[in-house]
């Protein structure tokens, strides 16, 4: 009887077999979800953040490095002290601290380390190592702080900080995660990847409880961390301590570029601030105050600030109108006709030498006058277009209007006015001509430049004719590899031949011109040009642009002071201080040193803000 | 001497190789549950006994002496004392509440010195004896609504004593007789109203209504459309599938209602978790979701003999006993799985295979009873691992860590070998 029965039990049994099968055929062979959830489970990825890389000086002198601080962590099944009085009193913590903490800890987990006690020094270590085999676990943990060893190159150096959250979503190769340190400006931020290194991953097995059970796969799938790479700067940090004294109570800008490599041997930016601020715990506090403050410690100056070029700007315009054939060496301009003034000189054989030597303002108007005008067809307006094409082709060679292609990353390009910028002022081909640019003629108008191109043009002059592109970083790495823009001369296009009496006249601009007996060094020769640049907030800024000696220079320079008024005033002096202390390593003129060090040019930065200062002499530039 | 020969060539070696295979692989993954690289134990280390791979093989051996011990005893004991051992184990079951230990939160259990005995996995077999018996009797015919109702009171009464000491999930199991009762004559309405029944409810749960209106719609026209033409064309016809159609839907609002209101808390999460194992993730979802995890993991060939990370750091719970299907699935990965249930299903064929050699049927009956309580085992077991099952504290039979499961499989298992193997001895009646 019911025999079927067996049968029909049976497939209802091969039936249940047959889903059983076709699940889990879809959980372990169709779907690898669970793998993944598998390794989060059991295996937990520890980065191991490398060091950072170093930076050094020019001379190997180390000026940023790492300095590793020390967590304590507590893992409350097996922490174990006997006597808490003496833990206290190792770590300097106070009772209610380790009872509080330890609570803290147990309410977080019996199992896991919890965060005990935050960043001990090297030295604190040190001496709780021994101390530690009473005080079972606890454990320490490795992390390191950014440490300075000047405070006087902040701004280029740029600083490090946990990476926000912009930058977390927009990174191209998904490397950072949420709390990772990241360079945020100057070169640790254009270095960023050489500085970083390679990231180590170690992989350990873990069970549900969040303890470690031993390494996954004995080690084989992990990654041993690559310490960042050291940077080699072209910077004198001597020299940059001392012309960063010489910008204290000043608002301002000094760029030093050794002018056959490119090297930038100083970039200050006053006013700064001490980065070993922004590095460490306090951040967000310290960050606060300097980006709120209205003298903006933070602004790199040199690369980022606009200024116009003055009377600095004179040399291009001898330069260009040299290189067009349009005046010579002997041309002779006298004052007549010029809207612009000038103070007195002698004008009795007014020839470019005189003028850049005396900072004439009626020669180069009528200069610029003539760079538009000759050789050009047309009425007035298609003759200053087409004269002010040519002009300013040349112009650009001098890096005006274009990036130099720094080592940073906030530089800005500035303004070269030409065709196209007036048409658009104007609205409208042939709508203006030299009559209404002529403020280019002596650096003024629309021309916008930051200090470092300045200091690039010096270094232009003082090669008579080519520059390598101004660069903070000379080499990366132990293979000291270089980027070969850094190394690669850039013609300006302008005959070497034509440099000989723009040189000479700024020797004798020191010597018995426009700039005073501060500015003079008695044993070095150097070639300057001062300019005082017109701004709508205030007093003049105060520019001075100069490379010396003037055979084989060594060093071509660029002060701007703001609202300090005539070039030939603060700006020469610093830049001759600057200058004697690179090439002869001392600075013999103490009094001129302590004066301009001890000068403060603030109050007139601060008001600003308040009434503008009368000023007499708009044109009367130098 | 010759006894022993015959009982050596009686005996179905099939089965008990295929037992010994269970038990073996069993204790492999308990071992590899509990195996620490770190602190390597070998049998020989006493500690070793400590750890439940130690456990299990004391398990193991103090089943050999029972195996041995069935085996002396006369093979008409277990028919003759069925009705004694089956009132013992029902004392036992009503004296559990007050004389009983709490273990795991079961108090479900009897202390004896250092052994612990859950008389509830061994109630299953005195009720599979008794019951056996009782269909034995000539008179007794399942078609017939007392028999049925006897029966019935046989199962029902330990049912309800496991049920009153909170152990819903081993009382279940009683509802495996059925396949004895079918087997024996049960008329095929009951299984199948029962079958129909939990899909009804699982469909319920699982599925919105008008998607089980539309399946049942689309069934019935299906049906409808394959049956000869009359039968198309009686108006009947269609009335009966819409009422049929309504009562169906009637009994889905019932389930929704019930699981609503009659349920307590803790059973209602079981089952939602089943449908979504997210909906208490750290709780019950937690179960299945990392026993899903372990299990998927394995992938097709498995990470290889104790190499599984989700079972050896203990993200499955209970991994031993109720989950020791998942260090299968995630060390031996698919391949593994099947082989396991494959054997399994065979292991069931070969026992019915076995039953219906009878000529007693006590003895068939008693067969069939056992097939009933392993394929429910297996079934809800390996079910609830990959969330097809809500989660029932039943172990899967000869796999899993415990003695009192090890020892009561092994007993129901071995008395109907010993039947089988005296099968020639039996008189049908």
């Amino acid at each position: 009887m019911f025999e079927g029965r067996r049968q029909i039990l049976l497939l209802f049994f091969i039936i249940i077999g047959l889903v059983f099968i076709g699940k889990l055929f879809f959980l372990q062979v169709i779907d690898d979800s669970y793998e993944k959830a598998a390794d989060n489970n059991a295996i937990r990825k520890i980065i191991q953040i490398p060091f950072r890389g170093e930076v050094y000086d020019r001379h190997q002198k180390l000026i940023v490095y790492n300095t590793p601080v020390y967590d304590l962590y507590i893992t409350p099944r097996k922490a174990h002290v006997r006597d808490t009085l003496q833990f206290c009193q190792l770590f300097g913590i106070t009772r209610a601290y380790f009872d509080s903490t330890c609570k803290q800890a147990k309410a977080y987990s019996r199992v896991k380390p919890y965060l005990f006690l935050k960043h001990l020094s090297k030295e604190d270590f040190a001496r709780v190592q021994d101390a530690m085999v009473d005080f079972p676990g606890f454990t320490f943990t490795t992390t390191a702080f950014r440490t300075y060893q000047s405070k006087a190159f902040s701004n280029a150096l740029g600083y490090v900080a946990e990476i926000n959250s912009n930058s977390l979503q927009n990174q191209k190769d998904d490397y950072y995660r949420q709390g990772d340190y990241v360079g945020v400006s100057g070169i640790e931020s254009f270095y960023e990847e050489d500085l970083r290194g390679q990231r180590g991953v170690k992989y350990r097995m873990v069970n549900s409880n969040g303890v470690e059970k031993g390494d996954f796969k004995e080690g084989s799938l992990d990654i041993q961390p690559i310490a960042g790479k050291n940077l080699y700067t072209g910077v004198d940090i001597r020299l940059q301590e001392y012309a960063d004294s010489l910008m204290q109570h000043k608002v301002g800008s000094v760029v030093a570029i050794e002018p056959a490599t490119g090297e930038i041997l100083t970039m200050v930016s006053a006013p700064s601030y001490d980065p070993s601020l922004l590095a460490g715990r306090n951040f967000s506090k310290y960050y606060q105050d300097l980006a709120l403050d209205p003298m903006k410690p933070l602004l790199n100056r040199p690369p980022s600030a606009y200024y116009r070029p003055g009377s600095t700007f004179k040399l291009i315009q001898a330069l260009v109108g040299l290189q067009l054939g349009i005046i010579t060496p002997g041309s002779v301009f006298t004052h007549a006709g010029a809207p612009v003034k000038c103070h007195s000189h002698n004008t009795s054989h007014n020839d470019l030498h005189n003028a850049i030597q005396w900072s004439c303002n009626p020669y180069f108007y009528h200069a610029f006058r003539k760079i538009l005008y000759e050789d050009t067809q047309g009425n007035t307006f298609e003759r200053s277009a087409q004269g002010l094409q040519r002009w300013s082709e040349l112009v650009a060679n001098f890096g005006f209007g274009r990036k130099l292609g720094v080592d940073l990353g906030n530089e800005k390009k500035g303004i070269l006015p030409n065709v196209e910028y007036y048409n658009k002022v104007y609205k409208g081909e042939n709508t203006w001509k030299f009559s209404n640019i002529y403020s280019l003629s002596i650096g003024e108008g629309e021309l916008v430049v930051n200090p470092l191109k300045m200091a690039n043009v010096a270094a232009i002059i003082a090669n008579r004719g080519w520059y390598i592109p101004p660069h903070l970083v000379k080499a990366i790495g132990d293979n000291k590899v270089v980027d070969p823009f850094y190394k690669t001369p850039v013609s300006v296009g302008i005959d070497a031949k034509h440099f000989g009496v723009v040189i000479e006249g700024m020797k004798d601009a020191v010597l018995h011109g426009t700039v005073g007996g501060d500015g003079k060094i008695p044993d070095i020769v150097m070639c300057g040009k001062t300019g005082t640049s017109q701004n709508a907030k205030g007093e003049d800024h105060s520019v001075f642009i100069a490379f010396a000696p003037k055979d084989n220079p060594k060093i071509a320079i660029a002060v701007f002071v703001e609202n300090a008024g005539f070039g030939g005033f603060a700006a020469a002096p610093i830049a001759s201080l600057i200058i004697e202390k690179y090439l002869k390593g001392k600075v013999d003129r103490k009094a001129v040193e302590e004066k301009f060090m001890n000068k403060s040019y603030l109050p007139n930065v601060l008001s600003v803000t308040g009434p503008r200062p009368s000023k007499t002499k708009k044109d009367t530039l130098k | 001497m010759s006894n022993q020969n015959q009982l050596v060539s009686k005996v179905d070696w099939i089965t008990i190789s295929l037992y010994g295979l269970f038990v073996l692989a069993g204790w492999m993954n308990i071992y590899s549950a509990v195996y620490n690289p770190e602190t390597h134990l070998w049998i020989f280390d006493a500690k070793f006994y400590d750890s439940n791979a130690g456990k299990q093989l004391i398990w193991i051996g103090t089943s050999l002496i029972l195996i041995i011990c069935i085996f002396a005893i006369d093979f008409r004991f277990f028919e003759a004392f069925a009705p004694i051992i089956y009132a013992s184990f029902i004392g036992l079951l009503i004296l559990v509440p007050f004389l009983g230990v709490t273990i795991n939160g079961s108090h479900s259990w009897f202390k004896f010195g250092s052994i612990t005995i859950q008389p509830a996995e061994f109630a299953k077999t005195a009720t599979a004896l008794l019951l056996a018996k009782y269909i034995n009797e000539p008179q007794v015919n399942l078609s017939k609504w007392k028999n049925q109702w006897i029966s019935g009171a046989i199962i029902g009464l330990p049912m309800l004593l496991i049920i009153a000491s909170n152990e819903t999930g081993s009382a279940l199991v009683f509802a495996s007789f059925l396949i004895l009762l079918y087997r024996e004559g049960l008329p095929g309405e009951y299984p199948g109203l029962f079958v129909g029944t939990v899909t009804i409810f699982v469909s319920a749960l699982l599925l919105s209504p008008w998607t089980i209106l539309a399946t049942l719609i689309l069934i019935a026209g299906i049906i409808i459309a394959l049956s000869p033409i009359y039968i198309q064309r009686l108006k009947q016809t269609y009335i009966k599938a819409a009422l049929f159609i309504v009562g169906i839907m009637f009994m889905v609002f019932l389930v929704d209602l019930a699981v609503n209101t009659v349920l307590k808390e803790h059973q209602r999460n079981r089952i939602k978790v089943l449908i979504d194992p997210s909906f208490d993730p750290r709780g019950l979802g937690y179960q299945v979701t990392q026993s899903k995890i372990a299990i998927g993991s394995g992938g097709f060939w498995g990470k290889g003999y104790l190499q599984g990370t989700q079972t050896k750091f203990d993200f499955v719970p209970e991994q031993s006993t109720d989950f020791i299907f998942c260090t299968i699935g995630e060390e031996h990965g698919f391949f593994g799985v099947l082989v396991v249930i494959l054997l399994f299903v065979a292991f069931l064929w070969r026992l019915m295979y076995l039953a219906d050699q009878q000529r007693s049927r006590f003895a068939r009956a008693y067969g069939y009873g056992v097939v009933g309580i392993l394929f429910f085992h297996f079934l809800v077991n390996i079910g609830m691992t990959i969330g097809l099952m809500p989660i029932m504290g039943i172990p899967l039979p000869f796999f899993s860590y415990g003695g009192s499961s090890l020892w009561s499989f092994t007993i129901l298992l071995f008395i109907f070998l010993k039947l089988d193997s005296h099968r020639s001895d039996m008189l049908s009646r």
